[in-house]
């Protein structure tokens, strides 16, 4: 194995594993860092990495231009709050933006308490790992906020998994753990994979390294079936792909059940040892047989029970859940249905099956944070319960250690139950198109706080809007980080981010969070230091130097299979799952208990063609949002010159039938209007997507336009999100619209 | 004239645009040129109702199939990055055997 640095003429080359910024999930693809005279000169693939040998995406080979972009901010500036929405930052020392924080932070908290203060996070980047320690132990505040409406982007998932069985996230299992990968002895290839709401190719999800579903396909002819409302190019490589009605994929999930139960494809011994509830949710299905659900879901009722029998009695099959299960106000039901899927089948933590991860509370640093909050006296437990929207969303708040997202703009928006003073936007682009439902009200009630901060790497909307403070946060070349995928719920190694060079005065995430605890609370952040000593004494737990694992680049978890045999899933070593009954829970207590049914149920998406026929009279499409690209990652990467050329406008995918009856030809500039507010986006015609269904990109804005107000570097022009609405979410609190709405399309007449 | 080729297994070349990007870098060239370039036949439904989507990453004038790299022990650059796994590099002749053990849905270029 080669070095981690290495001098070869006159260039050092640094071995790491890139995460953030820019964008990415935590998949941590090892890179080789080119460095002369202090200067990045080449990013490469690094051959040697265990799982990515040597592939990189695009927006990975693009990294020159991202990182030494003429317009990333590489110094801390500020701006007079009565300039929001004007180009008028200058540039200043960290301490005098130190300062300004320390000083309006805690003249909040004298005046309104540490709770007025909002610390925000989202997009999967590195900043997701740091933003409710920001909230909970910098500031003592119990509000961090990821503003997605009903926490629709991973939190569902891990809902589900954690009330049902507890153990980390599911994930398809590509020998991920293995330093000797698919020629590990334990190791069997997945037979079925099927692929739910998810193309992980473009996205590579939460640290799923997407080719290796390629990659298994070519090396042992694993079959796929694709769950998704369009035929992507991957549906087209696989034997079967189910064109679901969006929204309504429960129905299809249990008419899976109702056939894999019914006929009997079930591991009884698994069942009887391990589960819990299986003759309730064998009952339960039978209200679903295919024949239903093909009605409901758009598809031939053939199709569901070939699928269904393909993926039971595969030895084994895997599934890979995506982003398509949290945005839905049903999918926490669909979520039950797809681990039933995996449990009963006895495909569940075994090799080539679905695998779990082995929580361990130290990694997953977002969990600990109102812990170490509470036991530092940072917070006190009546600041604790000050969190926003736990008295509405118990559910979401007694799992997840943040505010509710749709009570947090209720707050901003009546002061029910207070008005929320300080924003910090760690990493978050909040009034962009990628994020918050009804970004226009977002935008109209963060222009009250008294006072707010971003940390970020390009200025974006949300900070021309409404900051006063930009901190310049270091690339994943700029500075030293670990990166576990799955953010640790389910990691197959631990990657060392190492540090190449130094750009400006960027500082790394949790080289902010330390100035900024610093200021704030001495006594807890000034046992750290630096970043080193921190990542040392948190995210390695003492287990591992810093050194250690930036010369090893890559340690695989090396985790063994069926966890909860060996007690690898609970607190207490005991064997079992970390569910109240220790059981895979299939009828499900917690559900229950936070009022929802202990079974899965279908239930309509709450706009469409059933549930609201009047409305659909004049909004007559289906719209579903945010499939990924390639060269983007959210509302990322539009300025990248050789991002932008490959997808260089938004594009609504129309089908040709669809397009050719409202006169729009390919390429036409067309508004998307739905009942909640509309944008324009540019049509492509296309057959991959049924007639009664539209597909529009998420994410857009245009950073070469006028960045002041009201344009906000045309913002609201392509901004999808605006269509959506604002807290239309599932029982418990989860769930949105944004892959289920409802529009009108036509032309945009000059 | 070179005896080397690339091979692509284009049933499973992805469209992601890493090669052309990676080319780009190693060759220096700006955003109006390509050392190779992702092509694109379809989505389009055949008369039997299957799809018919193929990429296509199809080397240019330009392409020396990175004979620095090469001299150096390295891949070419477009093969190194292909995040499928589908772009090869050798010697026509093992290229030729690539194919043929394929066959079908795969090609072979001596730009």
């Amino acid at each position: 194995m080669a070095e981690w640095k290495t001098e070869v003429d006159g260039e050092t080359i640094v071995r790491s594993c890139c995460w953030s910024p820019p964008g990415c999930h935590p998949v941590g693809c090892g890179v080789r860092l080119h460095v002369r005279d202090g200067k990045l000169v080449k990013i490469e693939g690094d051959p040697e990495h265990y799982v990515t040998k040597g592939a990189l995406c695009p927006r990975g080979l693009a990294g020159l231009e991202y990182i030494y972009h003429p317009d990333r901010i590489i110094y801390p500036m500020k701006r007079a709050k009565e300039d929001r929405g004007k180009d008028k930052w200058e540039r200043c020392t960290w301490e005098e933006a130190l300062d300004l924080i320390e000083t309006n932070a805690k003249a909040v908290i004298a005046e309104h308490g540490a709770e007025s203060i909002l610390v925000f996070g989202g997009t999967g980047r590195e900043a997701n790992y740091y933003y409710s320690l920001i909230a909970h132990v910098v500031f003592g505040s119990p509000n961090s906020v990821y503003a997605q409406s009903g926490w629709s982007c991973y939190g569902p998932r891990c809902t589900s998994t954690g009330f049902m069985m507890g153990g980390g996230y599911p994930e398809i299992d590509y020998a991920q753990k293995f330093a000797d990968r698919y020629d590990h002895p334990d190791y069997k290839a997945p037979e079925y994979i099927i692929l739910w709401g998810k193309e992980p190719l473009k996205s590579n999800p939460d640290g799923f390294w997407g080719h290796s579903i390629i990659e298994m396909k070519r090396r042992f002819g694993t079959k796929i079936c694709s769950v998704d409302p369009r035929i992507t190019w991957l549906g087209t490589r696989c034997d079967d792909v189910i064109q679901v009605r969006p929204g309504t994929d429960t129905a299809l999930a249990m008419a899976m059940l109702n056939v894999i139960t019914g006929e009997d494809l079930v591991d009884h011994d698994f069942i009887d040892k391990w589960c819990a509830g299986y003759e309730e949710l064998k009952e339960r299905v039978k209200e679903m047989p295919p024949s239903k659900a093909a009605e409901i879901c758009g598809v031939d009722e053939e199709q569901i029970i070939r699928v269904a029998r393909a993926y039971a009695t595969a030895r084994p099959g895997s599934i890979g859940w995506g982003l398509a299960v949290d945005q839905n106000p049903n999918g926490v039901q669909l979520g039950q249905c797809l681990i039933a899927m995996m449990g009963i089948t006895g495909c569940l933590d075994v090799p080539g099956g679905t695998i779990l991860g082995v929580v361990d509370p130290a990694q997953v640093q977002m969990d600990a944070s109102q812990g170490i909050a509470l036991r530092y006296g940072i917070m006190d437990e009546a600041m604790w319960n000050k969190r926003i929207g736990t008295d509405t969303f118990p559910a979401m708040t007694s799992f997840i250690p943040t505010a509710a997202p749709d009570a947090v703009l209720d707050a901003l928006e009546t002061g029910i139950p207070y008005f929320p003073h300080m924003g910090f936007f760690s990493s978050s682009n909040v009034i962009g198109a990628a994020i918050t439902a009804a970004p226009q009200r977002w935008y109209e009630a963060l222009k009250k706080m008294d006072f707010n901060v971003v940390t970020d790497t390009f200025m974006n909307p949300t900070a021309m809007a409404l900051c006063d403070v930009f901190l310049p946060v270091a690339s994943y070349a700029e500075h030293n980080a670990m990166v576990l995928t799955h953010y640790g719920f389910n990691a197959s190694f631990f990657g060392a981010v190492n540090k190449a060079v130094q750009v400006g005065e960027c500082k790394s995430d949790v080289e902010i969070m330390l100035e900024v605890g610093k200021r704030m609370h001495p006594e807890f952040w000034g046992q750290y230091e630096d970043d080193t000593a921190y990542n040392e004494a948190n995210g390695l737990n003492g287990k591992l130097t810093w050194n250690e694992l930036a010369q090893a680049v890559t340690i695989p978890t090396e985790e063994p299979y069926r966890k909860y045999e060996l007690g690898l899933l609970r607190a207490d070593r005991e064997p079992g799952f970390a569910s109240p009954s220790h059981k895979l829970e299939l009828a499900s207590s917690l559900y229950a208990y936070f009022g929802d049914d202990p079974l899965p149920y279908y239930k309509e998406p709450p706009y469409g063609p059933i549930s609201t026929p009047d409305l659909f009279e004049d909004y007559p499409l289906v719209l579903t949002t945010g499939a990924r690209t390639y060269v983007s990652f959210h509302s990322e990467h539009r300025q990248i010159p050789s991002l932008r050329q490959v997808v260089p406008d938004p594009l609504l995918d129309i089908h040709p039938t669809t397009a050719a009856n409202l006169g729009i030809g390919e390429g036409d500039w067309v508004w998307i209007e739905s009942p909640f507010g509309k944008c324009k986006q540019r049509a492509h015609v296309t057959a991959t997507i049924k007639p009664d269904v539209v597909h529009a990109m998420h994410g857009w804005w245009f950073p070469e336009e006028d960045g002041e107000e009201p344009n906000l570097y045309g913002n609201w022009k392509s901004n999808i999100n605006v269509t959506m609405p604002h807290k239309v979410n599932g029982k418990m609190g989860f769930g949105d619209c944004f892959k289920n709405n409802i529009c009108k399309v036509y032309k945009v007449e000059e | 004239m070179s005896d080397k080729a690339l091979y692509l297994d284009y049933e499973y070349c992805s469209g992601c645009h890493s090669c052309e990007i990676a080319c780009r870098n190693e060759l220096g060239l700006g955003l109006d040129q390509w050392g190779i370039k992702v092509i694109e036949e379809g989505p389009r439904q055949l008369p039997d109702g299957a799809w018919h989507w193929n990429y296509l990453a199809l080397p240019t004038e330009l392409c020396d199939l990175c004979e620095g790299r090469v001299a150096k022990g390295e891949l070419p650059a477009c093969v190194l990055h292909c995040q499928a796994k589908v772009l090869e590099y050798g010697t026509i002749e093992e290229c030729a055997a690539k194919l043929a053990a394929k066959g079908s849905k795969a090609a072979i270029f001596a730009p």
